[in-house]
Formats: C-alpha cells, sequence, structure tokens
C-alpha cells in the first residue's frame, strides 16, 4: 500500500511540477514578445501603453535573467502571488478565484458522485435485459456524446426560456444580497438546477453505458458462467459482477475527470455561473492573463486532490492494493 | 481457418450488424452533407446576406443570425472544420498513442517506466486546461492548429490501452519465436504484434475522432477556438455572445449541436457494433 500511494504521490507532484512549469513557459516562449502582444491586442494610449508596458515587464519579471524568473515565480506562488487582476483591478488574482471557487464545489461534487452513481446502478440493471438495452442505452449513447454546453443551452432554452421555470443567469437572483434565508437559499438551489442538470445527464449516459458493457464482459467471465453451473442465483451471479466492474468504473472516474472539467467550464458559461470556467470567460474576453494562468493552476490542483481522494477510495474498496499486491490501478 | 475465409466471416457479421450500419449511415450522411452542402450556397460563412434574425424559411433554410449571416451556409464548412479536427486531431491522437503504447509495452524495463510515467502525468493534467493556456497566447489560430494541439494532449489513454495489450501480446509463443529467429524489434511489432490488435486500432482511432471533436466544440464554445474560418463550436459560441438565447433564436444554437451529437454519438455507437463484430462473445445470442 505505501508502494502504491507512493508512486501516486509522485506521479502527482511531478504533474503539478511540470503544470507550473507550463504556466511559466508558455507566455515566455510562445513566438513574439507577450507583454507587446498583450499590449497590441489591448489598443490603448500612447501614454497608458507605456505605463502598461513597464507594468507587465515587471509583473513577468521579464528584467533578470531566465533562471531567475523560474525561482522567482516558484518564490511568489508559495507566497500566494498569482499577480493582480486586469479586469478586476485591483483584486489580487488569488481572491478572483477563491470567490469563485464555492461555486465550483457547489455544482461539481453533487454532479459528478451524483451521476457516477446512478448511472452505474442504471447501467448494471439495464445490462442483458433487452427491453432496456435497446431503448434506454441508445439514449445514453446520445447523452454521451452530447456537448456539455449544448445540452445546456437546450435546458436553458425549453426550460428557461419557452416554459420559464428555471432561472438560466447568475448563482442568485440579481436583486438579492446574499444572506441566510429561506428565500435567498431557494434562489441558489434554483439557479443551482440547470447546470447541475446538464452535467449530470450526460455523465449519466456516459457511466451508464461503461457499466452495461462492463456487467456484459463479467458475465462472460469464467467465475460466472462456474457459478451459474453450481446453479447459484441469478441474483447473486449479477452482484459479483456489480462488483469487478465497479474497479474500472472508479478508474474510469480518475481518468474523466479532465474531461468532466471542460465540461462543467463551458456549462458554467452557458448559464453565467459565476465559477472558474465564468471567471475564464471574462479572462479571455478582457485579455486577463494573469487571472487565466491563476485558474489553469487552480484546475490542476483541484483535479489533483480529486484523483488523491479516487485513490483513496480505490484501496478501501479493492483490497488487492491494500494487500501490497498490483491492483488495477497501480 | 485461411485469412480469406477469416476476412469474409468479418465482413459477413459487419454488415448484418445494426448498431454498425446506423452508425456509419449516420456518420455517411454528414460526410457527404459536409461536401455536397456547399454546392446550395453562393455565400460565404461571414457575408452578410439578408434581413436579421430571420427563422428558417425556403430562402434561408436554417435562418439568419442576428447580423443576417446565413446559417446554413456557417452550419455545412462548420461541419468541415468538425471533420477535419476528427481526423486530424484524432489521428494523430492514436498515432502518438500508438507509438508510446507499442515501444513502452514490448521495451519494458526502463523504457516502459519512463514513457508509462509519463503517460499518467498527461493523463492526470486536464487537456483543456492546456489548450486554453496555449490557445490564449497564439494570436493567430486556424483550425489545422487547434487540431494538432488537440492531437498532441488526447493520446494518453490511447497509449495506456495499447501498452497493455502490447503487453499480454509480448510473451505469447509466436512473438518469442519470431525474436528467436532474430528479428528486429521493429519488425516484431509492425509484422507480429500490429496486425493482431488491428482492430483494436481501429476503435482507438474512432474514439480518439470523437473525443478531438467533442474537445474543439469546447474550445470554440469558450472562444478560444479559429480565429479566422468557422465551426460548429464557433456557431454556438457567437449565439451565445448574442443572446440567441434571450431572444428565442433557437435555429442559430440548435444545428452546431444536434450535428456534433449526432456524429459523435454514431461513431460511438459505431464502436460498439464493431467490437461485437470483431469479438464473438459479445454477439447477440
Amino acid at each position: 500500500m505505501r508502494r502504491y500511494f507512493g508512486r501516486k504521490l509522485l506521479i502527482y507532484m511531478l504533474t503539478f511540477f511540470l503544470a507550473v512549469t507550463i504556466d511559466w513557459l508558455i507566455p515566455r516562449f510562445m513566438p513574439g514578445n507577450p507583454v507587446q502582444t498583450l499590449l497590441g491586442r489591448a489598443d490603448l494610449h500612447a501614454e497608458a501603453a507605456e505605463v502598461m508596458y513597464g507594468y507587465y515587464t515587471r509583473a513577468f519579471g521579464l528584467d533578470v535573467s531566465i533562471w531567475q524568473q523560474y525561482l522567482n515565480f516558484w518564490k511568489a506562488l508559495f507566497h500566494g502571488d498569482l499577480g493582480t487582476s486586469v479586469f478586476l483591478f485591483p483584486m489580487p488574482v488569488l481572491e478572483a478565484i477563491k470567490n469563485a471557487i464555492p461555486y465550483d464545489i457547489f455544482l461539481l461534487l453533487p454532479a459528478i458522485l451524483l451521476s457516477w452513481f446512478a448511472g452505474n446502478k442504471f447501467g448494471a440493471f439495464a445490462a442483458r435485459r433487452k427491453w432496456l438495452d435497446n431503448t434506454v442505452l441508445p439514449l445514453g449513447y446520445i447523452l454521451t456524446a452530447t456537448p456539455y454546453m449544448w445540452l445546456g443551452l437546450l435546458l436553458a432554452w425549453a426550460l428557461g426560456i419557452v416554459l420559464d421555470v428555471f432561472p438560466i443567469s447568475g448563482a442568485y437572483s440579481y436583486a438579492m444580497v446574499p444572506s441566510f434565508s429561506w428565500a435567498f437559499i431557494k434562489s441558489l438551489l434554483t439557479h443551482w438546477f440547470l447546470p447541475f442538470a446538464s452535467i449530470f445527464m450526460v455523465k449519466f449516459g456516459g457511466w451508464a453505458i461503461g457499466m452495461r458493457n462492463m456487467i456484459i464482459y463479467e458475465l462472460e467471465a469464467d467465475y460466472s458462467h462456474y457459478l451459474e453451473a453450481l446453479g447459484a442465483p441469478r441474483k447473486l451471479i449479477r452482484k459479483y459482477a456489480f462488483r469487478n466492474a465497479i474497479l474500472p468504473q472508479i478508474t474510469g472516474l480518475a481518468l474523466d475527470l479532465g474531461v468532466i472539467v471542460a465540461g462543467a467550464l463551458a456549462t458554467e458559461i452557458v448559464f453565467s455561473y459565476p465559477g472558474i470556467g465564468y471567471l475564464i470567460l471574462q479572462a479571455i474576453q478582457n485579455q486577463d492573463y494573469f487571472l487565466l494562468q491563476g485558474c489553469f493552476l487552480f484546475i490542476i490542483i483541484g483535479v489533483l486532490l480529486a484523483n488523491f481522494a479516487i485513490d483513496i477510495a480505490y484501496v478501501l474498496v479493492d483490497p488487492r492494493t491494500r494487500m501490497g499486491m498490483q491492483g488495477e490501478a497501480a | 481457418m485461411t485469412k480469406q475465409k477469416k476476412k469474409s466471416e468479418i465482413l459477413y457479421f459487419a454488415l448484418r450488424n445494426n448498431r454498425l450500419r446506423v452508425g456509419l449511415a449516420v456518420v455517411l450522411f454528414f460526410l457527404v452533407l459536409t461536401f455536397v452542402g456547399p454546392l446550395f450556397t453562393e455565400y460565404s460563412p461571414d457575408d452578410y446576406v439578408g434581413p436579421s434574425a430571420q427563422p428558417p424559411s425556403p430562402e434561408y433554410w436554417f435562418g439568419t443570425t442576428t447580423f443576417g449571416q446565413d446559417v446554413f451556409t456557417q452550419f455545412v464548412l462548420g461541419l468541415k472544420a468538425t471533420f477535419l479536427v476528427g481526423v486530424v486531431g484524432g489521428g494523430l491522437g492514436t498515432l502518438i498513442g500508438v507509438l508510446v503504447g507499442f515501444i513502452a509495452g514490448y521495451q519494458g524495463g526502463i523504457v516502459d517506466e519512463i514513457l508509462n510515467t509519463l503517460t499518467n502525468i498527461v493523463l492526470v493534467i486536464p487537456t483543456l486546461a492546456i489548450l486554453l493556456i496555449i490557445a490564449a497566447y497564439l494570436e493567430v489560430r486556424g483550425i489545422l492548429t487547434e487540431s494538432i494541439f488537440i492531437g498532441c494532449t488526447a493520446w494518453p489513454w490511447a497509449a495506456r490501452a495499447i501498452r497493455a495489450q502490447t503487453f499480454s501480446l509480448r510473451s505469447r509463443d509466436f512473438v518469442d519465436l519470431a525474436r528467436m529467429s532474430g528479428m528486429k524489434p521493429r519488425k516484431i511489432i509492425f509484422t507480429e504484434i500490429a496486425p493482431n490488435m488491428m482492430s483494436y486500432l481501429f476503435m482507438t482511432f474512432i474514439l480518439q475522432f470523437g473525443g478531438a471533436i467533442l474537445i474543439a466544440a469546447t474550445l470554440d464554445f469558450i472562444g478560444l477556438g479559429p480565429t479566422r474560418g468557422i465551426s460548429l463550436g464557433l456557431m454556438m459560441n457567437n449565439a451565445v455572445l448574442w443572446s440567441a438565447l434571450h431572444l428565442g433564436m433557437w435555429w442559430w444554437f440548435i444545428p452546431p449541436g444536434v450535428a456534433i451529437t449526432a456524429i459523435v454519438g454514431a461513431l460511438y455507437v459505431m464502436n460498439v457494433g464493431l467490437d461485437e463484430v470483431f469479438n464473438p462473445k459479445l454477439r447477440e445470442m
């Protein structure tokens, strides 16, 4: 088990190191001078441009040697200094991200976990049941092939505009001030529902199909046939199949996190939901590169933490990793 | 069984597999539309051709945008971009994945250790986050550049899967025999191992194809798509930016999503069909 976690931690540390390096590298080694590029696009007056040039050069720390720049970047990072946002000036990038993160957790955690549980249960139930297999699974394929933002657009249009039952913009009513009251919580939940539903539905389809295919493989495995020959009840065989099939689905959840995050970003943009995704859109539209780079780092950190949580869950579920044997995810 | 007979058996099951037939039909339909569609329009996607915000009509089949651009023109040209991203991005992703998977799986030892660590690292980093940061600093972005970047970041899961397959084939008798007869590793990989997992490689390509399309759509939607030209994701991006949602202009954002969903969904269904064709255990009983 120590070997298992040691290996995982090493990979995560290397990943973080690489991500920070990329974050530092890209603005500096893209063709052209990043400062010139930024200013060229900002369309400023000559005087303003000069001031901004000085600011950016200092902010990027371009006036020292390349190695010193790299070290300084890490130093600043450990002090929690990700620069200052241009578009939310003078708010530090870290502050802007801190404000956005609760919304991301509130949206993503339930969407990911619930879709995973529901999808797996349903997929296992549908496997080898002709009627369900032929009606619901095609739907699953359609759902999992749907771009998140498009499903979001459809839901917003159908339920928000045409039927007018759900609000389609923001995290709570713009007329309200955050407070701990029923009216506010209700507003929070109604605004949360549509983005949640679009992420949930896309992922539900994916997990259901994955589970259904896994169960079919397991039901064809030797141990299932053996149990059948022994006369074990069908329910028991399916239970064993489920337990074996759930392991790759846990690994699948870890592998899929990046895709889910991408989908969530796009969904937040559709619903102007004030999480990291919406922040990224604003950063792009306002040429706010420090904010963008900060968001990048936080996405990586979030995904790494989630991966680690899944690793722990895997150890709890799969006894082989606990016994020091090589499990599936090792 | 002779090779000829095996081929015809696969063809026999392929032609009778409903999933494969339906999937292939949908993909072919959109492929034909991509080539034939532009013949039915004399506009270019950015032209201001008519009155603004018109619903679909005999004159403007898919309606017009807020600026009076023809949605049908944008749609068929966007399809072309989608297929281009799929072929180039998916193809490149498969190629890198296959190479890394073969080398790591066949060589083993330290080479495998390094490649596997690299694969795991790239696997953890969310693809979109990297593409985001690269695209933001690129001044001019074309669809081809986008595809190449997508391909360069999408390969890890393919590499992982192919590595595992190669691993299991490596110790088979016929590979041992080839090794003993002094065959070079490269030749063993391409003449002994690869042909035995051709079906697997093809299915990997199909999944990479669909994945590349979805990533490109997301990237375009966020506003980091091609700076010139049109794509389906870009259409949705424009529709949202110019509040098509609030104005009820459904014809602007529904067609691009339908096309992406149909193509990617059809590819996935095709993949299941192929799986059944190649793997007798999965055929309907």
